[in-house]
């Protein structure tokens, strides 16, 4: 860094500063000119504005332009279930209790399903409720899901009128897997091949038993 | 240094041998004072022993003991791991004497103690409420405290599952059923007498000047707690006499939440997305000293790739945080909002890694015990790379060219809220504020954590002690934080990211603990301590931005109002840090 100089440069030093904003301000028409018709409202031209060679003014022009979240980008929770064929829908989630016991604000209410006949606990959720009003967006839930039932979304834009309808239900809260698989790929992928793994050590343990 | 404090502490037993007997609990560490012979005590401590930096004051309520406990971390200025002092008094009166005549840097503290806690600190000077209104019923700390909308002792609240059907706080506890007033309190004919204590405490209001024999009127003008040079809701009732400040109280806590008791209700993992919460700038520093401290509990230590991954996102985050900070000062000094957009262009770029890594801008909740949430994802470290190795530097010399040589900044900075080594280590200031006044102390070297003793950079000092240095040591640090930076990028390691198995239910044995980091406010600490719960029965934090403003008030004195402004703007506060 640059050494103090005596303190009475008489103005040298704002002309200089001024100098380093004036020549910003200039960058961004330069850039414009060099960019023509790419810098705004184009995937590249936002990808430039967020990379580390970008001059000259970087605002994201919100709601006409849109930052691409990274794929760890975690916001509200969602439900992964599976379509059938006929169908219908199943969730994975055992309604095992982790996550409304991992959730540090305490927004997930799960009330267990009981067998109608016997009495007793079936893995699979009755209701499902996320305050999302509380959620605090940690991603507890879905870090330690061992299902992979619970994920954290991407969709951000949840503004409403109503703040009772910031009580998701099982329904409101429902995604399907292909989603899921969409917006994270890799963690997908990964979890995929995860269970490919253990599946074939199951058979193979198996065979060999 | 280490050395020295074993051989020191082996003696102390027999220096005070009456007075002075080790904590005999299981997994605590140091001493237990009795309580009336503390002051004498402390003073042969800072005198003659050299313990001259009282680092952290708190409670802890032992209800089923019938105990309250006062604890003291004092170090040395020169370096070294704390000393701990307890004292304990009686629950039902506690009262205790105040350090503020050995340590002015205990003012706040004790403040805060009185309030939270109960504990009568005798000789204090101004032992009013420091966080909650003058007008609170009880002492919300305590263990027998409840709040509104009081669910359970501690979480997982168990009507969350497996019979969790929905029911909101307002329809559990409608508005009216859980308000408890004083007796004898009548919330209809109650008429508020705001801050007579507090001006009160500001002194006469006239001044006559001893040759003309003019009187003169002196006004109090109180700045915030809705004002933009605040930094947020936090207020300064400054007395006046002209432009001139002649005394000044800040008044905190517009934000308070009592952080700490819904830490305590709080699991141990469950607390980490809160402590994101108390300087939002700079997150991944605060998960940093609460995970060093619940480690140091558990007992495990991360892996390598770990605590590199750990380091580089705590310098991240100081560059970050002194970004912004040179941004908002240049703010108060009415360079209104092109050089903090300049600032903040990098600290999006940075911000952008933050959000591909840990999932959050600010709230990042990346670490864990033993370890951090997840590794880099592709394409960041190549991201890291280019800001480290190209773009950070080249850009740090365009701010320093920007503004460091500007007159009107050296002459509104320059000679401005000075303080004086010896008055920043008694006043207990840590960080940029304490190194800016000319005492080389970062815990990154005077007590080394995680593996900052492995890298080569130096610690920024500079010796005026004021604003101007104050802004000049950031810029000095931040170059220092690339220099470590670029040491991470070259020697991190591949590897796993986490010691053991994820565990939502970390079981963390009894004792306790307090886990430090040079956060770039200063030192932040954590005070935990665990009965084998899954919640810690006590977690207070040493929160930097707090305790430096308890020297505000001396800076200030003699300065014009509108410097008053920029001092605040130099030490750096966050009202989410300073409030809780």
């Amino acid at each position: 860094m640059s050494e103090q100089k005596n303190a009475y440069m008489y103005g040298i030093g704002v002309l200089k500063g001024l100098g380093l904003a004036f020549k910003h301000f200039l960058l961004t028409y330069v850039d414009d000119i060099k960019r023509w018709g790419k810098r705004y409202k184009t995937p590249e031209g936002i990808a430039y504005r967020s990379s580390k060679d970008v001059s000259g003014i970087f605002t994201v022009q919100y709601p006409e332009e849109k930052l691409p979240v990274p794929e760890e980008f975690r916001y509200v929770p969602f439900l992964l279930y599976e379509g059938k064929e006929d169908g219908s829908i199943e969730y994975r989630c055992t309604s095992c209790g982790i996550c409304p016991k991992v959730c540090p604000p305490q927004c997930i209410w799960i009330v267990r399903a009981s067998d109608p006949n016997t009495g007793r606990p079936i893995p699979d959720p009755a209701e499902f409720y996320i305050d999302i009003d509380i959620c605090m967006n940690c991603g507890f839930c879905a870090e330690y899901c061992p299902f992979d039932a619970i994920k954290m979304d991407h969709d951000y834009e949840l503004a409403s009128y109503n703040r009772k309808s910031n009580v998701y239900d099982k329904a409101r809260l429902g995604k399907p897997v292909s989603y899921y698989a969409s917006v994270r790929p890799i963690n997908y992928e990964r979890e995929e091949a995860a269970k490919r793994e253990a599946e074939a050590q199951k058979v193979a343990r198996r065979s060999h038993a | 240094m280490s050395n020295q404090n074993i051989v020191l502490e082996s003696d102390l037993i027999h220096i005070f041998p009456d007075i002075l007997s080790r904590d005999e609990r299981a997994s605590y560490e140091g001493y237990i004072i009795k309580a009336d012979q503390l002051l004498p005590f402390m003073q042969k401590l800072r005198d003659d022993l050299g313990f001259d930096y009282l680092s952290s004051v708190t409670g802890v309520d032992y209800l089923p003991e019938g105990k309250m406990e006062v604890a003291y971390h004092i170090r040395k200025s020169t370096g070294g791991s704390p000393l701990v002092i307890k004292a304990q008094v009686d629950r039902e009166t506690p009262v205790i004497s105040s350090l503020v005549p050995i340590y002015p840097g205990a003012d706040f503290q004790e403040r805060e103690a009185w309030d939270l806690l109960g504990i009568k600190f005798e000789g204090h000077p101004d032992l009013r409420r420091i966080l909650t209104w003058e007008g609170f019923a009880g002492h919300p700390l305590r263990k027998d405290w409840k709040e509104a909308y009081f669910e359970e002792e501690g979480k997982p609240f168990k009507s969350r599952w497996p019979a969790g059907y929905y029911k909101s706080a307002e329809q559990k506890n409608p508005f009216g059923t859980n308000v408890d007033y004083p007796a004898g309190f009548d919330p209809e004919s109650w008429v508020p007498e705001p801050g007579v204590a507090l001006y009160a405490g500001l002194g006469k209001m006239t001044r006559k000047d001893e040759t003309t024999g003019i009187g003169t009127e002196q006004v109090i003008v109180n700045l915030g707690p809705q004002h933009p040079s605040t930094h947020g809701v936090f207020r300064m009732a400054a007395k006046l006499d002209g432009e001139t400040v002649v005394g000044l109280k800040p008044v905190m806590g517009y934000l308070h939440r009592n952080h700490e008791k819904i830490g305590e209700r709080n699991t141990f993992l469950g607390n980490m997305p809160y402590t994101d919460r108390l300087d939002y700038f700079n997150s991944m520093s605060n998960n940093f000293g609460y995970a060093l401290a619940v480690e140091k509990l558990m007992g495990i230590m991360p892996p390598e790739r770990a605590e590199y991954l750990r380091v580089m996102m705590a310098e991240l985050t100081r560059i970050i945080n002194h970004l912004s900070l040179l941004g908002f000062l240049l703010n108060d000094l009415g360079a209104y909002f092109t050089p903090i957009m300049y600032a903040f262009e990098e600290r999006e770029l940075i911000l952008d890694i933050f959000e591909a890594v840990a999932g959050s801008r600010m709230m990042c909740n990346y670490f864990r015990f033993g370890g951090v949430a997840r590794d880099l994802p592709e394409g960041v470290m190549e991201k890291v790379k280019n800001l480290v190795l190209d773009r950070l530097p080249r850009k740090f010399d365009d701010l320093d060219l920007y503004i460091t040589n500007n007159e009107i900044v050296r002459h509104r900075a320059e000679g401005v809220g000075v303080m004086t080594p010896e008055e920043a280590i008694a006043y207990s200031t840590s960080g940029p504020v304490l190194r800016a006044s000319g005492v080389p102390y970062d815990l990154r070297r005077a007590q080394p954590y995680s593996i900052y003793n492995r890298f080569d950079f130096d610690v920024a000092v500079r010796y005026h002690g004021d604003v101007y240095d104050r802004y000049l040591i950031r810029l000095d640090e931040m170059y220092q934080s690339l220099k470590i930076l670029q040491q991470v990028i070259k020697d991190i390691p591949e590897g796993p990211i986490q010691e053991g198995k994820p565990q939502y239910q970390v079981r963390v044995p009894p004792g306790e603990s307090y886990g430090c980091v040079e956060a770039p406010k200063g030192e932040l600490g954590f005070y935990v301590i665990s009965n084998g719960k899954p919640n810690p029965w006590r977690y207070h934090v040493r929160a930097p931005s707090f305790i430096n403003l308890t020297p505000l008030e001396t800076m200030c004195i003699g300065n014009k109002v509108a410097d008053a402004v920029v001092i605040l703007g130099s030490i750096d506060i966050v009202l989410g840090e300073v409030d809780r």
